[in-house]
């Protein structure tokens, strides 16, 4: 056989970054360590953004009659705040630990597409800078964040913000999209030997199920979307109600959407949850096998209760409660999941570190934005309190309840981990209380405005209807709320100069990402661990739990590698995802550079698939 | 840290995009790029099924014509439609050829694909300009030719792209850059093309058989 002939095409010419560390080290990487704490820190700018727009609401709210904020700026800020906490904040957040650690927890060197890995990074920031630009051209979308027409028309809404608003959406939702491919096929493909699917931890099943959930409704709402921005941007008539069309068609796109987002942002909280109270009651996962089913449930009927939205549409008694059904079982996996986490709970040796707090305060909260729910669920009274605060307190337990909480413990327990340095625990209590206080504070209140019949989305309320007091508790409770955010940020900050180094194991865990050091290599395994139990570090600490069966892996496992091949970085993801952004304000201002954009992006995806791989070898142990 | 860049994939455990020079067992054996491609199928899926489910609902709710009845062309589109499907046939030989190692045949094959996409867009266009030259049906003549117009653009931009994919392997075929094992990149290239070849069969059947019975 005759030597390799190397044969460089134009494409293959082409410099490929060789930093490795430094700023373009950061801007070509594919490691997907180093990418999810670019998603990390880019969440957390975003979260900052939303909190500032709630907190001036809420200012705005604090009493009758105020005049802080106007109607217009109201409007603007609960549009973009809802849109920034969602899809710029949380699901970002969600997405930093989901490419942190799949890869780590099921046992694999990376993910299975590393540069579109990138692409969808890229595609979230420059999405998400898009939409927030929109405040110094002219003003952001007024619409609310499901945009409805025809208040989202032109007709309706001059000026370019709820256009900001659709391709800004549409360019995150392109890198959510890729992201949701890529961690199944993670997920399904790269497992470790002997990491079966039903050893998976539930993150990486929730992480899966999520996946699927983004890959079966984001092309929903681009078409929702799409649609919406065809009758601005070109005279098409598809919401015009003169030319004959019915506007619940955009409902229901934007909802077939709208609830599984609701799963997208949850599920991946649930498996933060399972994860973390099991290490601090020192017991497995109570029914695991039920969690991992009851969380597809989950994922399926999501599918089907959209319509609980559109309840005063009228859609007619048999729809309605065809809706109202299909929603109040729900509550059934997600009740069996709640008594699986008791059940982990209960005859644990429970540690309350700052983690586990925050987890135990999930547990009660998702609690409330659950029960409330189902109340929600019942159309009779879901005519009466729809666009109440009844629902913003709803959801909000859900949302910060849910998903925050549990957001925040993944901080505090993952921290380490990522960062190679502990959090300060005591900071991180006192962050736990004030953010249950001042949550409880914030939106309880809001239950019981919206029963009171206090509407949402309008920017103040005349006196002596007997909203003062509970506002003014909420507004008191919001800026706990800030100040319990600016002592973890504090935290965060400086636990990452000055706190304690991290080791492997600080938690005693029971997962694969504890196997390995704080903050973890570049290859993350040394040798591909081969796994024999759903707690594997748990069992290879305790193996008289194994029955032998650890003894056996740990001999068919291979030596450490002395030289592993690591994908290189490159500039293609970032270069398709400028085009398209760059691209997109030429859409709005001046066409030649939407078609520039549109070309550039192309020829990055050629470029992309010619360039061929810039493998690098990276050598474990020492002999550097 | 040391480091070397490599022309031939090494020892990368799993690797999707660095392993199609050489192929890593995958947990469930089917190659990244091939689920990969499922996934964005099912995804397209779902938004054709979007497109397609506003396009029945807003057909007959124009309150000025032309209607869809009125307009649609069964045998033009007949033909457009036997050329796409034979474009189907061609690109199974090609991914057939690229599965038996013969990597110049393939760029042939799948010239011969792009040629049928062509024709099928060539009649397409055709038909536009027909709609909106003799029936003055445009896309803000009424909201059936917003949808009309929409849904099948969104076709044709996905042929297009298919034709623009499927020419970069078949150049790389005819400078005989293409290996044996990239017979997976053929593979998924063209479970892509038979994905919009049977989104064609489902507009074809709802927006034009359909109108043409009568439904
Ligand atoms: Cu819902």
């Amino acid at each position: 056989m005759a030597t390799i002939t190397v044969e460089r095409s134009f494409w293959q010419a082409l410099p490929k970054p060789k930093a490795e560390s430094g700023f373009w080290s950061w801007v070509t990487t594919v490691d997907h360590k180093r990418i999810g704490i670019l998603y990390f820190w880019t969440s957390i700018v975003f979260f900052l953004i939303g909190g500032v727009e709630a907190l001036l609401m809420r200012l705005q709210l604090a009493g009758p009659n105020q005049t802080i904020i106007g109607p217009d700026l109201f409007n603007q800020l609960f549009t973009m705040h809802a849109t920034t906490m969602i899809f710029l904040a949380i699901m970002p957040l969600t997405a930093s630990f989901f490419n942190y650690f799949i890869p780590l927890l099921i046992g694999a060197r990376d993910v299975a597409f590393p540069k579109l890995n990138a692409f969808s990074y890229w595609m979230f920031l420059l999405g998400g800078i898009f939409l927030n630009s929109s405040w110094f051209l002219g003003g952001p979308s007024d619409a609310g964040w499901f945009g409805y027409p025809n208040y989202s028309l032109k007709e309706y809404n001059p000026g370019l913000g709820v256009d900001f608003w659709i391709i800004g959406l549409l360019l995150t939702g392109i890198g959510t999209l890729v992201s949701g491919f890529n961690f199944i096929v993670t997920i399904l493909n790269m497992r470790a030997p002997g990491m079966s699917l039903m050893r998976l931890p539930m993150f990486a099943w929730t992480t899966m199920v999520t996946s699927f959930l983004i890959v079966f409704s984001f092309p929903v709402i681009t078409v929702a979307l799409l649609l919406s921005l065809f009758d601005r941007l070109f005279g098409t008539l598809l919401f015009d109600i003169f030319a004959g069309s019915d506007l619940t068609v955009y409902h229901h796109l934007f909802w077939v959407f709208g609830h599984p987002e609701v799963y997208i942002i949850v599920l991946p909280a649930m498996g933060i949850v399972s994860e973390i109270l099991p290490v601090f009651s020192r017991k497995p996962l109570f029914g695991y096998s039920v969690m991992v089913f009851s969380t597809m449930l989950i994922g399926f009927v999501g599918f089907g209760v959209w319509s609980h939205h559109l309840f005063t549409v009228g859609m007619g008694p048999v729809v309605n409660t065809v809706f109202a059904l299909a929603t109040m079982i729900i509550a059934v996996p997600t009740g069996i999941k709640m008594f699986n986490w008791i059940g982990t709970l209960y005859g644990g040796r429970i540690r309350f570190t700052a983690a586990m707090m925050y987890a135990l305060g999930f547990l009660a909260l998702f609690l409330i934005g659950g029960l409330t729910g189902v109340m929600l669920s019942a159309a009779p009274s879901n005519a009466q309190i729809h666009h109440t605060y009844f629902v913003v307190g709803h959801f909000h337990y859900v949302m910060i309840g849910g998903a925050l909480f549990s957001l925040i413990a993944a901080i505090h327990y993952w921290g380490p981990k990522m960062f190679g340095r502990m959090l300060d625990e005591r900071l991180g209590k006192i962050g736990f209380w004030t953010l249950f206080v001042g949550f409880n504070m914030t939106f309880f209140p809001m239950n019981i405005l919206g029963v009171l019949g206090m509407p949402r989305r309008i920017y103040t309320y005349a006196a002596g209807m007997g909203f003062e007091t509970w506002n003014a508790i909420s507004t008191v409770g919001a800026l706990i709320m800030g100040l319990s955010i600016l002592i973890t940020l504090y935290n965060l900050l400086t636990s990452l100069r000055r706190g304690e180094p991290a080791p492997a194991d600080p938690w005693d865990g029971r997962t694969l990402e504890w196997t390995i050091p704080s903050p973890v290599p570049e290859y993350n395994f040394a040798r591909i661990p081969h796994v024999s139990s759903r707690d594997e570090l748990w069992v290879r600490k305790h193996p008289q739990l194994a029955h032998g069966a650890v003894a056996e892996t740990a001999a068919a496992e291979e030596a450490p590698e002395e030289a592993i091949v690591m994908p290189g970085g490159s500039y293609m993801p970032l270069l398709v995802a400028l085009g398209l952004f760059v691209g997109s304000y030429g859409l709005l201002y001046y066409m030649p550079v939407f078609w520039g954009g549109i070309a550039v992006s192309l020829l990055g995806l050629v470029g992309w698939a010619l360039e061929g791989d810039n493998l690098r070898i990276v050598r474990p142990g020492g002999s550097h | 840290m040391s480091q070397a860049s490599v022309t031939a994939a090494g020892r990368l455990a799993g690797h999707g995009e660095a392993a199609h020079a050489h192929h890593h067992p995958t947990s469930l054996g089917i190659p990244n790029q091939k689920l990969a491609t499922w996934l964005f199928i099912a995804s397209e899926s779902m938004f054709f099924a979007s497109l397609i489910t506003t396009y029945m609902v807003f057909r007959y709710r124009s309150v000025v014509g032309p209607h869809p009845d009125e307009v649609v062309n069964i045998p033009l589109t007949t033909v457009s439609t036997f050329i796409l499907l034979m474009s189907s046939l061609t690109m199974a030989l090609g991914v057939s050829a690229a599965h038996r190692g013969e990597m110049r045949a393939v760029g042939k094959y799948l010239a011969l694909t792009i040629l049928g996409g062509l024709g099928f867009l060539v009649i397409q266009f055709y038909e536009w300009w027909h709609l909106a030259h003799d029936f003055g049906l445009t896309w803000r003549t009424n909201i059936f030719g917003s949808v009309f117009y929409i849904l099948t653009g969104f076709h044709k931009a996905h042929v297009i792209f298919g034709m623009l994919w499927l020419s970069v392997i078949a150049i790389s075929s005819f400078r005989g850059t293409l290996r044996k094992e990239h017979a997976v990149n053929v593979d998924v290239a063209g479970l892509y093309w038979h994905f919009v070849d049977v989104v064609w069969i489902v507009i074809f059947t709802l927006v034009f058989l359909l109108t043409e019975a009568g439904v």
